[in-house]
């Protein structure tokens, strides 16, 4: 141990002026989330517009509401890389625990009569209850398995909220939110300020958790499960129980998205219990980087930024008057979608947030390649 | 009595058609650990294939007689191609990063009813069938439409077939090898790989001839057919044990006949929802399916 750190220690005196201002500089930008966290709160009182990126200045309502969506699907891809990146857990019925949260609230608050409060705290038990019951009985196949029957559970749900029974879900149409039981600085277009920092909160809850498990012992466990789950068992601890925790959580974190997503959309749509939802955020955590803190943020952010942006263009002139071989395609969000999905696999493995470290590593090998040319001749 | 009759024949019927993608499926899965999200893709491909030549764009094939029998071959195919294709183009660049392949065919798997709804509209298209197989026949008193056992009587065929190319010739040999021990078949000195592209194959074409036969079970085509299909397969193909093909036929005649029969006794819907608790059922009991050969 101590013969390994010794030439490190030589080698940091020997250049200390440049490590000395990199590390100062390293810890100035350790807290860069903070000014970004601040920046972000701002948003509302800003008049920006920012061409090409959105319609209109920064702080209008249409724009705080892309923007508060963004958030909340940056926060939905964060805990959902939970399962993925950081157990190893390949679920495809996410969308369930999220709809459960939206679901239970809102049909609480309509046939029960109860204030936003309390049918908020219920549906986030809701889906505290059903990700354990049916963590418990999906996490008893392994591997592959486990996704085929999250899947199904999914799609189960999906179907007997499509259905309609005894009228409670609205079938296809959903249901809206009763505008008299939700708090009123949460109503309106003219509170989509108090949305947006809602949206906001729950971001930053959610990164605040997810960062926090994943430093604690059970995060390290996980870590081990996914690495290779026999050598945890052959440890002497039991994997079930630790996935079964990473199970729940992400579900809980979900739920409590679907109760902010009610709040911002005004009610509960089938769409976001179907498969395709889930495959979404499949989508957002391997475009912004699995595993990573920031990389499903990221990826959740630009995910919802792009479904919202190419509906425009898909509708708009300028894709009309292409010629039909290139129009056809582009008109249809989520072949879009699909194909980047499959280019981000290929072209950029480790999603977004490796493209900077790939571009530096990419940089010096070119130098370096440089004076080998030299040296033959 | 009538009853009883056609809702056995109908769950056998939708049987076949969850045996036809589950096949493949299954084969793909046992062999490469490829968990195939594009098999819905490649049955609705199949579909569309069938429903295209049948529109007179190809020569020869229609919606009657003989036509149809080779708008059908057309489709299938079509899908065997799209098949091979994904598999050389799409799955063998990532044969070392195992996830990955699953993500990408999860790509393929959007990708792919987006592009048919673009082309064809999202809308379901009317699928005639022939005159010859339009009818129905009577048995026991229940008047049954001819297609059920067109359908039961392609899935035998497929399952027979299947069964003497895995039991009787070399590739079948390799194949079942690789399922067992996908390492020891390769340091045996045999290319696995010409076995990925085969098995690929073979479930695409089954998968295609589900969506070619699928047509005349709904009377119609939608680009969203095969993904809603495919969710049904992957509940027969963990039921059935992963990797048993036994185990998948089996499993998908429960699966079809449990589904008619819960969707007919109780309300609408309910038997899709059936389907699933009784695999929650059956998890709880035996972890490994019906049969247990669980990877």
């Amino acid at each position: 141990m101590t013969t390994a750190t010794q030439p490190r220690g030589r080698a940091r005196t020997a250049d200390q002026p440049v490590a000395g201002r990199s590390e100062r500089l390293r810890r100035a930008t350790r807290w860069w989330p903070l000014p970004m966290l601040s920046v972000l709160f701002v948003v509302p009182f800003g008049a920006l517009p920012l061409p090409g990126l959105l319609d209109g200045p920064i702080g209008s309502p249409g724009n705080l509401q892309l923007l508060a969506l963004c958030l909340v699907f940056g926060g939905l891809a964060t805990g959902y890389d939970l399962l993925l990146g950081r157990t190893g857990l390949l679920s495809f019925g996410h969308a369930l625990y999220f709809a459960a949260g939206t679901y239970a609230t809102n049909t609480v608050m309509l046939e029960a009569g109860l204030p936003f409060a309390v049918s908020a705290l219920l549906g986030l038990l809701a889906g505290v209850a059903l990700s354990a019951l049916l963590g418990a009985v999906g996490l008893r196949v392994g591997g592959i398995g486990f996704s085929m029957v999250t899947l199904a559970f999914a799609q189960a749900a999906s179907i007997l909220v499509q259905r309609d029974p005894g009228g409670v879900t609205g079938g296809e149409e959903g249901r809206a939110a009763p505008a008299d039981r939700l708090p009123a600085s949460l109503v309106g277009i003219e509170h989509t300020a108090n949305l947006y920092w809602v949206a906001l909160a729950y971001l930053v809850v959610v990164l605040a958790v997810v960062q926090w498990t994943v430093c604690s012992p059970i995060g390290r466990v996980w870590e081990g499960i996914k690495e290779n789950e026999r050598r945890v068992e052959v440890l002497g601890l039991r994997p079930y129980g630790f996935k079964l925790a990473a199970f729940v959580l992400a579900g809980t974190l979900a739920a409590l998205g679907g109760i902010v997503y009610l709040l911002l959309t005004g009610g509960a749509t089938p769409r976001t219990t179907t498969s395709d939802f889930t495959l979404s955020l499949l989508v957002m955590v391997v475009l912004g980087g699995s595993g990573t803190r920031w990389g499903p943020m990221i990826g959740g952010i630009l995910y919802t930024w792009a479904d919202q942006r190419l509906g425009d263009l898909a509708g708009s002139g300028a894709v009309a008057a292409l010629p039909s071989v290139v129009r056809v395609p582009l008109s249809q969000p989520l072949f879009l979608l699909g194909a980047l999905f499959v280019a981000v696999i290929y072209v950029l493995p480790g999603g977004v947030v490796r493209l900077p470290a790939r571009l530096r590593a990419a940089r010096p090998s070119r130098t370096a390649a440089d004076p080998e040319e030299v040296l033959p001749s | 009595m009538a009853t009883v009759v056609l809702l056995t024949f109908t769950g056998l019927g939708l049987g076949a058609l969850y045996f036809l993608i589950a096949s493949g499926l299954s084969l793909i899965f046992g062999l490469m650990d490829v968990l195939n999200f594009a098999h819905g893709a490649l049955l609705s491909i199949g579909a569309y294939g069938t429903w295209w030549a049948a529109f007179g764009h190809l020569p020869g094939a229609g919606f009657g007689g003989a036509g149809f029998v080779l708008a059908v071959v057309f489709g299938t195919a079509v899908g065997t191609v799209a098949a091979v294709f994904l598999e050389v183009a799409v799955i063998r660049p990532l044969y070392t990063r195992p996830r990955e392949q699953i993500l990408a065919t999860v790509g393929v798997g959007l990708a792919v009813p987006a592009l048919l709804s673009a082309v064809w509209g999202a809308d379901a298209r009317p699928f005639p069938g022939p005159k010859a197989l339009s009818g129905t026949f009577g048995v026991l008193g229940a008047e049954v439409p001819l297609n059920r056992p067109v359908l039961i009587g392609a899935a035998l065929v497929v399952l027979v077939a299947l069964k003497v190319f895995l039991g009787r010739t070399r590739h079948g040999l390799v194949v079942r090898a690789g399922v067992e021990d996908r390492a020891m078949v390769t340091a045996l000195g045999i290319d696995v790989r010409r076995a990925f592209t085969l098995v690929f194959a073979l479930g695409g074409a089954a998968a295609a001839l589900g969506g070619a036969l699928g047509g005349l079970y709904f009377g119609s085509v939608d680009p969203g057919q095969g993904t809603s299909l495919l969710i049904f397969a992957f509940v027969v193909v963990v039921t059935g044990g992963m990797n048993s093909l036994t185990g998948t036929a089996l499993a998908s005649v429960a699966v079809g006949l449990v589904q008619q029969f819960a969707n007919y006794y109780t309300t609408a819907g309910l038997g899709d929802v059936a389907v699933v608790v009784l695999l929650a059922a059956l998890l709880l009991v035996r972890p490994r399916g019906l049969t247990g050969r669980l990877a």
